[in-house]
């Protein structure tokens, strides 16, 4: 290490001239051992080797295990989901379990999921980026894609369960004979457009990270058809200073916004629910709730994310056990934060002494019909996540994963325990009913989920996964000051 | 089709250096030259004396004007065109329409923001002279590159190059393109 160092520093003749003082007469001072900040990149890689590792999984030869994953995911997203979406489209929404008085099933349980799995992507990417966490720029770009990919899945719920997608249009405002306009007071139009908007800002954002990497795909692409669309894409990005400079204040600017919308989207959606008069709804927490529910439950598809990818992928170097470490720790946050909007939630039922909502969260848990789903919501978003106070197991992926993927499923049944629960007795014993899902039901989430997951597969085959410029930027090689970037004078 | 010199480049090999010899040119009076790097590099913004970006200028007016549009509409929609009483609330009231307007402000900015970056930086250009040249592919990989254009009132096939030299650029070579 010390080599190199010494090395580059030789490159530059000592004796420059002292015409600039921003590089002659800098002199770089190492902070004490116990304040060193450890490195975003393990092993002091340098610039070129970063590259060539980074861009080895787009250049190199489809691996066996892509095409193992591939080839389900790619079913359920292009035979299955199709044909659901037909069935129910061309019949009607009875082929879903929905029926009075369970009128929101599987479709909005599973919207508000992907919603939710959108959330930590955004948070990772945009959040942590605005506080300069430098760790998140290796995982900042995965985290962004599965944003996209879940917010798509997220838009198509609402899409297909107006019942006549056909009428899908009705919900913007378009100039027509009838004269008729969107009702602008409904939280439900509003949804339209936070979730319009969230995958478009996602996108964009996701999409002007990637410009400067798919031009380094484009400036080392071999075939000529690899160069050309890398081109096209890359929209002619030569990285010279001037585009430096106003595409850093852009990707400031739309980290802002897009940090803004991770405590928009999801509250929207929570007003879905608390502006209606429903006991186990209509609740002022319910905003936040969904805000925190939805970064916690992705937080856990981050994880189920990274840490098969980070093995398959050969990324150890780069996404290192205390970046996975510190997803754990902001796992284990926002575990404690939902599990005390869970206990405000009870306390609330019990002290507000409104006897129908007393009914509803009584029978959360000690129902005859869906107990199980409170049972699952309380003993997975909560007492799971508090393995992860632990060190060990925050250092042991396999359990890290076992964990995540519980996450997910108790976050599956928090909204399912929150939409069916709170549906299914109402407030006239006479119109209690029960609900049960379709396999038209399952079949569409599949469906989802094997698309999402062929999309991300997709995305890491061809688009560089790892923000390579990025990651660049904060190393040591890439600073100016540092010995390692060339510094002169500097004791490491 | 004739070619005429489009600039003087010159290779570098760590952000220092590039740093350096950036403070050379500046010093020396060029007015009309670029800097190519693989990532942003600390600094450069001040060598090269760049203000403040105008990015965030658009940004706020399209998501300004994204927010005011979308109370107009609203209004427009449901207290003008077709006034209708829902809940027997007022035909049109900032705090209904705060929501919808406030999305769509964010959504404006993020497209000002993306279009404002595009705009001022000249994109899409596909032909760049400097893509013709082969060391420069280099540039997204761990390269820095110095171009002084020669259309700058100091440029000299001669003297530039020698500056470039003593700045400590190595792989100096003339950049043309095509009339």
């Amino acid at each position: 290490m010390a080599e190199t160092a010494t090395n580059r520093v030789e490159k530059t003749p000592a004796s420059a001239p002292a015409a600039s003082v921003y590089a002659a007469n800098m002199e770089t001072l190492a902070p004490p051992v116990e304040l060193r900040r450890a490195p975003v990149i393990e092993n002091n890689r340098g610039l070129g080797w970063l590259t060539d590792k980074l861009t080895a999984f787009t250049e190199g030869k489809t691996p066996h295990w892509w095409w193992v994953l591939f080839i389900p995911a790619a079913f359920f997203a292009t035979v299955v989901l199709p044909a659901m979406l037909i069935y129910q489209i061309s019949t009607g929404i009875g082929v879903w379990g929905n029926n009075h008085p369970v009128m929101w099933g599987w479709d909005i349980i599973n919207f508000v999921w992907w919603v939710g799995v959108a959330h930590a992507g955004t948070l990772i990417s945009a959040m942590l980026f605005l506080t300069r966490q430098h760790w998140r720029t290796t995982i900042g770009r995965m985290a962004e894609a599965m944003t996209v990919f879940s917010v798509m899945m997220a838009g198509l719920y609402p899409a297909i369960h107006i019942g006549r997608a056909w009428f899908a249009w009705f919900m913007f405002p378009v100039p027509t004979y009838e004269g008729m306009w969107p009702q602008f007071r409904s939280p439900l139009m509003w949804d339209v457009f936070a979730v319009n908007t969230y995958l478009m800002v996602s996108t964009l954002f996701w999409y002007m990270g990637l410009i400067p990497d798919i031009a380094l795909l484009r400036d080392r692409s071999r075939t000529r058809v690899r160069k050309f669309i890398y081109s096209l894409l890359a929209l002619g990005w030569t990285g010279s200073a001037r585009q430096w400079h106003h595409f850093e204040k852009a990707y400031v600017v739309l980290a802002g916004l897009c940090t803004l919308l991770v405590f928009t989207v999801s509250s929207i959606v929570g007003l879905d629910f608390a502006t209606s008069q429903l006991a186990g709804w209509h609740a002022t927490i319910f905003p936040l709730y969904f805000v925190v529910g939805a970064v916690y439950c992705g937080f856990g598809m981050v994880l189920v994310l990274l840490i098969p990818l980070r093995k398959l992928c050969h990324l150890e170097d780069i996404i290192t056990p205390r970046h996975l470490d510190r997803i754990c720790k902001l796992t284990l946050l926002s575990s404690l934060c939902i599990a005390y909007i869970y206990l405000m939630e009870y306390y609330i039922a019990w002290y507000g002494g409104n006897p129908y909502e007393r009914w509803v969260f009584g029978h959360r848990l000690l129902g005859h019909t869906y107990w199980y789903g409170g049972w699952i919501m309380l003993g997975v978003n909560f007492l799971t996540a508090q393995l992860l106070w632990f060190k060990r197991i925050r250092r042991n992926l396999k359990v890290v994963f076992v964990i995540a993927v519980l996450i997910n499923i108790g976050m599956w049944f928090e909204r399912f325990t929150i939409i069916v629960g709170s549906l299914y007795q109402d407030f006239l014993p006479a119109n209690w009913g029960f609900y049960k899902q379709t396999w038209v039901d399952i079949g569409t989430y599949l469906g989802t989920l094997g698309a999402f997951f062929m999309m991300y597969l997709l995305f890491i085959r061809f688009l560089p996964m790892i923000p390579v410029a990025e990651v660049k930027s904060v190393l040591p090689q890439g600073n100016p000051h540092h010995p390692l970037g060339g510094a002169k004078g500097g004791k490491s | 089709m004739s070619a005429k010199p489009y600039g003087l480049m010159a290779e570098f090999d760590t952000p220092a250096a590039i740093l350096e010899a950036a403070g050379k040119v500046r010093d020396a009076g060029y007015r009309r030259w670029d800097v190519f790097t693989p990532f942003p590099i600390h600094g450069l913004d001040k060598v090269m004396g760049f203000k403040n970006s105008l990015v965030g200028w658009f940004a706020l007016a399209f998501g300004g004007g994204a927010f005011v549009a979308t109370m107009g509409l609203i209004w427009y929609c449901n207290a003008f065109d077709y006034p209708l009483i829902v809940g027997g609330k007022p035909m049109f009231s900032p705090p209904m329409s705060f929501v919808p307007s406030y999305i769509l402000m964010i959504l404006g900015g993020a497209v000002g923001a993306f279009v404002g970056m595009v705009t001022l930086n000249q994109l899409p250009r596909l032909h760049n002279p400097l893509f013709a040249k082969a060391r420069f592919a280099l540039v997204s990989r761990d390269k820095f590159f110095l171009v002084i254009g020669a259309n700058d009132p100091k440029f000299s096939g001669i003297e530039t190059r020698k500056l470039l030299e003593r700045a400590g650029g190595t792989h100096i070579e003339l950049v043309e393109e095509e009339d």
